[in-house]
């Protein structure tokens, strides 16, 4: 195996990587500790940890990249890398708030199809007030929106629907009619930037409600089944259109 | 094994022995020690802590009010962050008006709290003109304080 020249990190931060690059930090997070205590920081030595984000694996002299996508740097808070690639099949990743359907009652626990490999499980004590003698009201066919508490690849996910301090914030059963599809996974990490635009149109438009998993699941509800539909097909079309042609057609829809 | 008879050194001497064939059996590593590097890099998969995602429960023009409070209270938790110097709120009265508050407050809670008969006192101080025997009857009978009297045989 030859050995590769990586490239400097910073140099390919928004441009294409591909499986195989290896990436070189900058001095201060080198390994190499031996004597140099004095770092002669005459740059901003970011502090704190490198967070080295999905795609991106930890290797001797630096980073490979494991997945191909365009390389993204937040240097705020230590500084993170993470390579933003595409996808429509989820991988479960402790702390993701999904859309899971229950498939099946076992005992005391839940089974749901979040759209991996296995499907999650979900105690019916993870509700927010529930208790041995007080259940949550949960039947085959439901639609739970929760976050993975154990989610690796050596064992069945895990799924709750409360947070550590014990309050459903949200989180729970969603409630009757509505309409659930799946999209590709970058997009609904689109969707859910701060201040999306897409979402800022659409909230013009009329009065809905929308739960966004991450596991690629939008549930949709507004008021009539047309508005609903009309709804569904925008996020469905948005992801290869324009902000032009996206302006366009919700100007036809205002407009009708 | 510890025999009656046997001398202290063939003793010694067995307990040498025997802690030689343990030390020999012991097992240990030939390899240098290898140093702990701390490392600076977190792996992570999520994308979670990367970038700055919104919740994922939202509803528009009122449609589920529940939900509109919660995304309101979690947008505010992020922009407390940023927003950490407009704390002082206007308040509804001024201070002077709660400086002369607080001086009459501070009277009739401690009245409240007073044994009746400190409240008698302060109710004599206060009648004072009108019922002047009253005072007088009562008041030296406060002054004197109420001493054990000592049962007379």
């Amino acid at each position: 195996m030859a050995a590769e020249r990586g490239t400097a990190a910073e140099a390919l931060v928004g441009q294409v990587v591909l499986p195989g690059d290896l990436l070189l930090l900058p001095a201060h997070y080198d390994e190499d500790a031996e004597g140099e205590r004095l770092r002669l920081s005459a740059g901003t030595a970011p502090q704190g940890r490198l967070l080295c984000g999905p795609g991106l694996r930890r290797s001797g002299a630096g980073l490979l990249v494991t997945k191909c996508g365009l390389l993204r740097h937040r240097p705020a808070g230590g500084g993170a890398y993470w390579v933003d690639s595409q996808q429509k099949r989820y991988v479960p990743v402790k702390g993701d708030h999904v859309i899971g359907i229950v498939t099946a009652k076992a005992g005391d626990v839940f089974r749901l199809d979040v759209g991996g490999s296995e499907p999650a499980s979900l105690s019916y004590l993870a509700f927010e007030g529930a208790t041995k003698r007080n259940r949550p009201n949960v039947q085959v066919g439901d639609l739970i929106y929760g976050q993975f508490v154990v989610a690796n690849k050596d064992m069945e996910p895990e799924m709750v629907c409360i947070d550590s301090s014990g309050k459903s914030n949200g989180m729970g059963i969603i409630g009757q009619d509505g309409f659930l599809f799946k999209v590709s996974l970058g997009l609904i990490r689109k969707l859910l930037a701060p201040k999306c635009e897409i979402i800022q149109e659409l909230s013009q438009l009329y009065p809905f409600e929308l739960v966004l998993g991450m596991n690629g699941r939008i549930w949709v509800k507004a008021k009539t089944v047309q508005q609903t539909l009309i709804i569904v097909n925008i996020l469905e079309a948005c992801e290869y259109m324009t902000p032009q042609q996206r302006k366009q057609a919700l100007a036809k829809l205002s407009g009708n | 094994f510890m025999q009656r008879g046997l001398d202290s050194q063939t003793k010694k001497q067995l307990e040498e022995e025997e802690k030689k064939i343990i030390s020999e059996e012991h097992w240990y590593l030939d390899v240098p020690d290898l140093k702990e590097k701390e490392s600076c890099i977190i792996e992570e998969r999520s994308f979670l802590q990367c970038e700055d995602l919104v919740y994922g429960r939202m509803s528009f023009k009122g449609f589920n009010p529940e939900i509109e409070k919660l995304m309101i209270k979690i947008n505010s938790k992020c922009k407390e962050e940023e927003i950490e110097e407009d704390d002082k709120m206007e308040a509804d009265v001024s201070d002077e008006e709660m400086a002369r508050r607080y001086e009459t407050l501070v009277g009739t809670i401690g009245k409240k709290f007073l044994r009746k008969r400190d409240q008698r006192v302060l109710k004599d101080d206060d009648e004072d003109d009108e019922v002047e025997e009253g005072n007088s009857n009562t008041r030296p009978s406060k002054r004197a304080k109420k001493m054990f009297l000592k049962p007379q045989d």
